[in-house]
């Protein structure tokens, strides 16, 4: 114990290291959902048998814009993401600059999530609420969001557990945070202590996410 | 009111043509219910997703209080689809709607003030006997608490026409009869006009005025209950009322011919077998029969067995003249009417062996 609290480099980089975490596990989140979820409505209801079905666009996106996305090793399309980084937030360093390739990396997984999660809501239910007049937006907004929200809950909170091991891989390209202080004191500096602090904050940090997830997830479940 | 056309659809399977629907006609005055029956296969869900313009019809019309509905715009179809309300096997409610949240979603829809939705929300609520079940979740409801609440949905928007696709056949027979009912007060009540497809024939004897015999995407027979029912060799009055199979009665008699009897409203006061009986000076054996009350008029279906020594031609003619549907049939092959349609409602659960 002693030496945890001892150790010069855990009292000094700790603090912002865990800091650096969370912004980018938090910004990247946020705009992973913001993004991904009406990227994956889109993909549910432009294909085949969707609610407005446009098989060419639909190819388009799914078969070329996700896929590709989602196929490149996101080590690679880190560091490809680089000057992109540079060009939307002026620095390619920092949490802010690896939330870019982070967001970029996560908002295809999560769009495939949310279009699974669409297609398991009932048939009967569109039917249903087409049968009393909905429009498109008002079957999505208020039957497939509403009646797959658990199921988008638990999607999110596997993205973001995901955005965790992602965001220690960006620490080692400029991003910071605990990835960082692992590789570069852990690693390369032997420095045992700082390694074993880091992997338990990080086992802690995806613990406390997945149970917080769950949680939500079940107390919005009314089936 | 309304009133289906010539209603055609055909569907396209690659190069092929599948007739869905072969020009069905009918229609249902104001105030009444009227059952369509059939077995999978016959064209009930394709009249379903017609009736209800979640499919286009390729030809007929769709006429409701003398609005067409087939030949609506695309900009006009969510209105139109207002004037039919749905119930569904299964109810189809939102799991993460209370109660009376999913009585409220077609309000939401057109955008009611939220007092107004409250007040036609506890309305309704009440109406279909699911007072103080506003908070429940509909997982928190039995079947048939569902289904009300499903009916009480489907009547927020003040349709013109009540649609039951298959409304009973998940529910068990009491619940069944429950919900029959309850259709029938609110039809009185409402003066709906009524369509129930059902494969069930329990619920066309129960709650229909009339009703239509659906296969292969044509109206094969139709009219009013007591219409069907008193013609002898038509499909509906062998499921009306159905006759169990027999084999004739060896021993007291000798082996004479079989006779179907159908009686039906005042000729089912008479006395009619004793009369034959001392009319011709013989004895009759009755193998099966079957009596029932449909459309508010008494109803016998009977299959006797005379003995071989009588004028059986005599015996058909003298019925025939008292208004008694009579024909003689083939002793050795006397078949069930049951495998036809479930007369009886059928107990799901029981045969499933799920008894939750």
């Amino acid at each position: 114990m002693n030496e945890i609290f001892s150790n010069p480099v855990l009292a000094k980089a700790l603090p912002e290291a865990i800091v650096e975490t969370l912004q980018m596990v938090g910004i990247s989140a946020f705009f992973t959902v913001l993004v991904g979820l009406p990227l994956g409505v889109f993909l549910h209801a432009t294909a085949p048998g969707g609610l407005r079905p446009m098989p060419v666009v639909n190819r388009i996106v799914s078969d070329i814009v996700v896929n590709i996305t989602r196929s490149i090793p996101f080590a690679i399309l880190m560091v490809a993401l680089i000057p992109l980084a540079r060009l939307l937030v002026g620095t390619s360093l920092g949490p802010v600059a690896a939330s870019v390739s982070l967001s970029i990396g996560t908002i295809p997984f999560f769009a495939r999530l949310v279009e699974a999660c669409l297609r398991d809501v009932h048939h009967g239910k569109i039917d249903a609420a087409q049968v009393m007049g909905s429009t498109r937006m008002q079957v999505i907004n208020k039957v497939m969001l509403p009646e797959s929200l658990p199921a988008l809950v638990a999607a999110a909170t596997t993205t973001v557990v995901t955005l965790v091991g992602y965001s220690a891989m960006a620490g080692l390209v400029g991003g910071g945070g605990l990835g960082k202080l692992a590789y570069n004191y852990g690693f390369q500096r032997f420095d045992v202590t700082v390694m074993i602090v880091t992997i338990v904050l990080i086992i802690v940090l995806v613990q406390v996410i997945q149970l917080t997830g769950e949680r939500i997830s079940r107390s919005l479940d009314h089936r | 009111m309304i009133t289906v056309t010539d209603l055609r659809k055909v569907y396209r399977q690659g190069k092929k043509e599948v007739v869905a629907l072969d020009g069905v006609s009918l229609s249902v005055p104001k105030g009444s219910i009227h059952g369509i029956i059939g077995h999978s296969g016959a064209g009930k869900s394709t009249l379903v997703r017609c009736l209800t313009l979640l499919d286009r019809p390729t030809s007929g019309s769709v006429n409701i209080d003398g609005t067409e509905l087939s030949s609506v715009r695309d900009s006009e179809i969510r209105a139109a689809r207002r004037r039919i309300g749905m119930v569904f096997q299964h109810a189809n409610l939102m799991d993460s709607r209370t109660a009376a949240g999913n009585v409220a979603h077609p309000l939401e829809l057109v955008k009611t003030p939220k007092d107004q939705t409250r007040a036609k929300v506890a309305e309704l609520l009440k109406l279909v006997g699911l007072e103080g079940f506003e908070n429940a979740y509909p997982s928190q409801l039995s079947g048939g608490q569902r289904q009300r609440v499903g009916i009480a949905r489907a009547l927020a928007s003040d349709p013109d026409v009540l649609l039951c696709d298959e409304p009973t056949s998940a529910l068990d027979p009491a619940t069944t009869d429950e919900i029959l009912d309850l259709i029938q007060d609110l039809t009185r009540r409402l003066q709906l006009t009524v369509l129930i497809i059902t494969h069930e024939m329990h619920v066309v004897k129960r709650v229909c005025g009339s009703v239509s015999l659906l296969a292969k995407g044509r109206v094969v027979e139709a009219g009013g209950l007591a219409e069907v029912a008193a013609e002898l060799d038509s499909k509906l009055a062998r499921a009306l009322l159905p006759l169990p199979a027999s084999e004739p009665i060896k021993g007291a008699l000798q082996a004479g011919p079989v006779l179907e009897i159908l009686f039906s409203g005042e000729s089912a006061k008479e006395p009619v077998l004793t009369s034959v009986a001392r009319h011709f000076d013989i004895d009759l054996n009755v193998l099966a029969g079957s009596v029932e009350t449909l459309g508010g008029q008494q109803f016998g279906h009977l299959r006797v067995q005379l003995a071989d020594n009588v004028d059986y031609d005599a015996v058909v003619g003298y019925l025939r003249d008292r208004g008694i549907g009579a024909k003689v049939v083939d002793a050795a092959v006397v078949p069930s009417d049951e495998d036809d349609f479930p007369s009886e409602p059928t107990d799901f659960a029981a045969e499933t062996g799920d008894l939750k």
